[in-house]
């Protein structure tokens, strides 16, 4: 009698312990920051590949500029057409410190550098192959464009799909007042 | 004998397993990659990069590169997760250990309860038995029926 109790307390804790897991992961899934209503949440943190140079970039690297980050991929149809209206903004607003930074998420490097050399890209661009600074960011498709402020911190709303010249340049001068 | 019919069975099975590791198919390949962006594998999907990886396959399996190399090469374009199984090595190698191991563990837990439950009939059996006697209501009830059966 006693072992069949503790069998069944075993499997209740085996059940309890899983279910436990199970919830843990969906709590803390990577759902990515939130944005929009005022928020200003701190940049997710990234050090990746550079496709344009080498060596890493790392975002802490960029404190003090503006920095609108662009996640794109080579396969994708709409960041072939933004591609110009990010490189026209790059060379607009380079000198009163703004740097925009391409991150090539879920795409082979050698495609991506193709790309860049093909649209004539000149801001840095870094490879993120798996997506998992994507993830961070929340960035559910291709293209997303977030603007960073001086301090690392986000602001405004993300831009979901290509980005126009009127959103580019309304996120980059919300920036700058930041 | 035995060990030779063993080695032999080892052999049959062990060959086309070689033969896909040095000589994979495009077809078995995309029963292994995912797709990065659909998280499915790729022969269930249609998405323009599952679509770029079975070209990146076909073309290094054209340059003659074996299995394992080709998903080297993809590791290292798109991390591990692009492998629909995990490696068998590190961490990874728990998904692999563990189900034997829950497998090992239920069996060994149903064979010492049967042993438990057969040890137990075993101690109840003899003394039944070794009593030569009925229980004097069941030996009435037993007559009564074989009475009414013979009648």
């Amino acid at each position: 009698m006693r072992l069949k109790y503790g069998l069944q307390a075993v499997t209740v804790l085996v059940v309890a312990g899983l279910l436990g897991l199970l919830i843990w992961k969906v709590v803390h899934q990577d759902k990515g920051v939130k944005l929009g209503g005022g928020r200003t949440p701190a940049a997710p943190a990234f050090a990746l590949s550079r496709l344009d140079a080498p060596g890493k970039l790392e975002l802490a690297s960029l404190r003090g500029k503006v920095v609108v980050l662009n996640f794109w991929a080579s396969w994708c149809a709409p960041c072939k057409s933004e591609a110009p209206r990010l490189e026209a903004a790059w060379q607009r607003y380079r000198r009163q410190g703004v740097v925009v930074v391409g991150v090539d998420g879920q795409d082979f490097s050698g495609d991506a550098k193709r790309f860049l050399r093909k649209h004539k890209i000149t801001y840095p661009n870094v490879h993120d192959g798996p997506g998992n600074t994507g993830s961070k960011y929340g960035v559910t498709g291709y293209p997303e464009t977030y603007f960073v402020d001086r301090r690392g911190r986000l602001v405004g709303n993300r831009v979901v799909g290509e980005v126009s010249a009127a959103k580019l340049t309304a996120g980059i001068q919300r920036a700058l007042r930041s | 004998m035995k060990i030779l019919l063993g080695l032999l069975l080892a052999l049959v099975l062990a060959a086309p397993a070689a033969a896909s590791e040095r000589h994979p198919t495009l077809g078995e390949l995309e029963g292994e990659v995912m797709c990065p962006t659909c998280k499915t594998t790729l022969d269930q999907s249609n998405a323009p990069i599952a679509n770029r990886i079975r070209q990146f396959i076909s073309a290094r399996i054209a340059a003659g590169d074996t299995k394992s190399e080709i998903k080297r090469k993809l590791v290292l374009q798109f991390g591990p997760a692009v492998l629909a199984e995990p490696s068998k090595s590190g961490f990874n190698l728990l998904a692999w250990v563990l189900p034997f191991v829950a497998l090992g563990l239920g069996a060994a837990v149903v064979a010492w309860l049967v042993w438990r439950w057969s040890r137990r009939r075993d101690a109840e059996v003899p003394a039944v038995a070794g009593s030569g006697q009925l229980d004097p209501e069941l030996e009435r009830r037993l007559d009564d029926e074989l009475a009414r059966f013979d009648g």
